[in-house]
């Protein structure tokens, strides 16, 4: 399926002042594909996606690791470079999708802009591509609703026009942080079919998102980040099925699903770490139910596992081993 | 629309009333004999007697003010026992004088205001923001009439440069309204500063990054579009301002609008002229309240009925 890499991030890290927001987390998204990041708030995980648009906070920092788009060192482009690549090569959409409509422009001018001003298209041709990939995204009556501000739409078509603009100059990979989150659950499904039709039509997708159904319907491999690392990493349907780190284990068991209504919905006991003050060794350990004295000291490396995955965790066969039983 | 439209309407025309209240209030309560004032110290105690009497002063205060009230809708404040003629007309008269000092105040209010909260901004925690928060900061705490004389001793006494005084020159103008646009000048620079820090830290402005648009554009398009709407609504206000704080400014440039007609004609118990005058200011200022609401529907889009 696979034809080779389109985003690579390779031990990234990403500093605001003295705090460590991303510790070297590297990650993969081939072409045509979709990756999930999926952790609690604070996990770093939006950090990472804004690192690889360049759309940092100011006052976060890439402090190491590396980030290249087809081969393309993005780290080592000049910052108008980076942006012409912005909307061009790489997209992004928001959870929130009116905060992240400017409330005084109309929603046809923010969609028509991309083709003004990044394709030198005039105002009239502007407006009417604005219109096509209004109606391509399944808003009804797309040349009147042009006219409309952000606030005179639903959550739903808010986050359609969002997908429009995002993808109205065809790049190639769309970051899409937590989509559908902000969404009611029907319009939740709608949002994911119509990114399912765009991964089809060849579109990458890194997919940001703490619900693992939202994962399990998008994307085929997934990270799972903790702490600002990276703790497990394989295909969606292995991890699902038996996951190696007990972080993942504990997210599984915490989320509703026809695999945990069985057992009962289990929330994972005690709260993130503070970044300022991360426990030794394993971040994780002391909310881990696994933890032994060595976990309390040693870091644990990710480590390639046989079946090709990876794992963050010293006793990752015992996990494995343990969900095996547990599951059956 | 329509009926809230008619709701501020009709609040308008309750402070109206209220101000209208006041002023009359207050004129009755001031110590001097009205008619005393018009016959001069001449006049026999008949005459005074019989003055009054055709001013009905004799009369409840309650029928007085409601002859009163008639008289104000009319526009009829009386005659001007000082300058002769209806003393409405007399206002009039000077009302050119201070809209054209108001209106280059506002002129230089925005011209300055808007662009150093702007610079400001983008330059926040450096010296230039600091400096213009100083600049404002001073701007707004010294007393007009001490700026205004200042700027008299140096640009006219010192460097004569610019008049002092109204001379019928344009240039004339350019103390006053510098005097009189200063405070407001500061406030609307930090106004303008604040409110583009806090646009520049939203949402819609990483999107627009994301979207792969230049600094200028997201700046000039999608940042200042939603700066403008709170800073054209208070320059409603800032001309209401202009043409109270005229009073003072004019008083000190010897420039011939209402304000420095207002002071002489109270100075000279010619209160015909000073109410009028009163009146006038307090309709400017209700009347450009009111258009500021008005405006806000025009400017963003997300004030409905229901968020009024």
């Amino acid at each position: 399926m696979s034809d080779g890499a389109l985003l690579e991030v390779s031990e990234l890290a990403v500093a605001f002042g003295d705090l460590r927001a991303v510790r070297g987390v590297s990650l993969t998204v081939e072409k045509g594909q979709t990756l999930a990041i999926v952790g609690e708030s604070g996990s770093g995980k939006s950090i990472t996606s804004l690192a690889v648009m360049g759309l940092l906070p100011a006052q976060a920092k890439v402090v190491g690791g590396g980030i290249t788009l087809d081969g393309v060192s993005l780290l080592d482009l000049a910052p108008d470079e980076l942006r012409r690549l912005r909307g061009e090569e790489l997209a992004m959409i928001f959870q929130d999708p009116l905060s992240a409509l400017n409330p005084s422009l109309t929603v046809g001018y923010q969609i028509a802009e991309m083709f003004r001003r990044r394709r030198g298209a005039s105002r009239a041709a502007a407006n009417e591509r604005a219109v096509e990939a209004m109606a391509e995204v399944g808003i009804p009556d797309a040349a009147g609703r042009a006219r409309s501000y952000p606030h005179e739409f639903s959550g739903g078509m808010r986050q359609r026009i969002m997908i429009a603009m995002a993808l109205a100059l065809e790049p190639r990979l769309l970051i899409a942080d937590e989509p559908t989150t902000a969404l009611d659950v029907t319009v939740q499904a709608q949002i994911l079919r119509l990114l399912r039709e765009r991964q089809r039509a060849g579109l990458a997708m890194i997919i940001i998102s703490h619900d693992l159904g939202v994962v399990a319907r998008t994307a085929q491999s997934v990270i799972v980040m903790y702490a600002g690392q990276a703790v497990e990493s394989g295909t969606v349907a292995e991890v699902y099925d038996a996951p190696a780190h007990p972080y993942t284990l504990g997210l599984m068991a915490a989320s509703p699903s026809a695999r945990t209504s069985r057992r009962g919905i289990r929330p994972i006991d005690g709260n993130p770490p503070d970044q300022a003050a991360l426990p030794t060794g394993c971040a994780f350990h002391p909310r881990c139910p696994f933890a032994r004295e060595r976990c309390r000291t040693e870091t644990p490396p990710l480590r390639r596992l046989p079946s090709g995955r990876a794992s963050a965790c010293h006793f990752a066969e015992e996990v494995l081993a343990h969900d095996r039983t547990a599951g059956a | 629309m329509i009926h809230y439209l008619v709701r501020r309407l009709a609040q308008s025309v309750l402070l109206l009333f209220g101000a209208i209240t006041i002023v009359f209030l207050v004129l009755r309560v001031i110590p001097g004999d009205p008619a005393a004032l018009i016959l001069g110290s001449q006049a026999t105690q008949a005459d005074l007697a019989a003055k009054r009497a055709e001013l009905g002063l004799g009369d409840p205060l309650l029928l007085q003010y409601v002859r009163h009230l008639g008289d104000v809708v009319r526009l009829d404040f009386g005659d001007s026992w000082r300058l002769g003629g209806d003393a409405f007309a007399a206002v009039i008269d000077r009302l050119p004088a201070t809209i054209t000092l108001a209106g280059f105040a506002l002129g230089f209010t925005l011209a300055l205001g808007f662009p150093l909260g702007v610079y400001a901004a983008r330059h926040k925690g450096k010296l230039a923001d600091r400096a213009v928060s100083y600049f404002s900061l001073t701007g707004q705490a010294l007393p007009a009439f001490w700026v205004g004389i200042m700027l008299v001793l140096i640009f006219s006494r010192t460097l004569n440069l610019l008049p002092a005084t109204a001379d019928g020159s344009a240039v004339a103008l350019v103390l006053p309204a510098f005097t009189l646009a200063l405070p407001f000048l500061g406030w609307l620079a930090r106004l303008v500063r604040n409110g583009t820090l806090e646009e520049l830290g939203r949402d819609y402005v990483r999107t627009a990054r994301a979207k792969g648009l230049s600094e200028r554009v997201v700046f000039n398009i999608h940042v200042l579009r939603n700066t403008l709407t709170p800073v054209v609504t208070v320059l409603g206000l800032i001309l209401g301002h202009f043409i109270a704080d005229a009073v003072i400014i004019e008083q000190v440039f010897a420039w011939p609008g209402i304000g420095s007609l207002m002071i002489e004609s109270i100075q000279n118990r010619d209160y015909a002229v000073a109410e009028a005058a009163i009146i006038l200011i307090a309709v400017f200022y209700i009347g450009l309240n009111l258009l500021v609401d008005l405006l806000y529907f025009a400017l963003d889009p997300r004030v409905t009925l229901e968020t009024v």
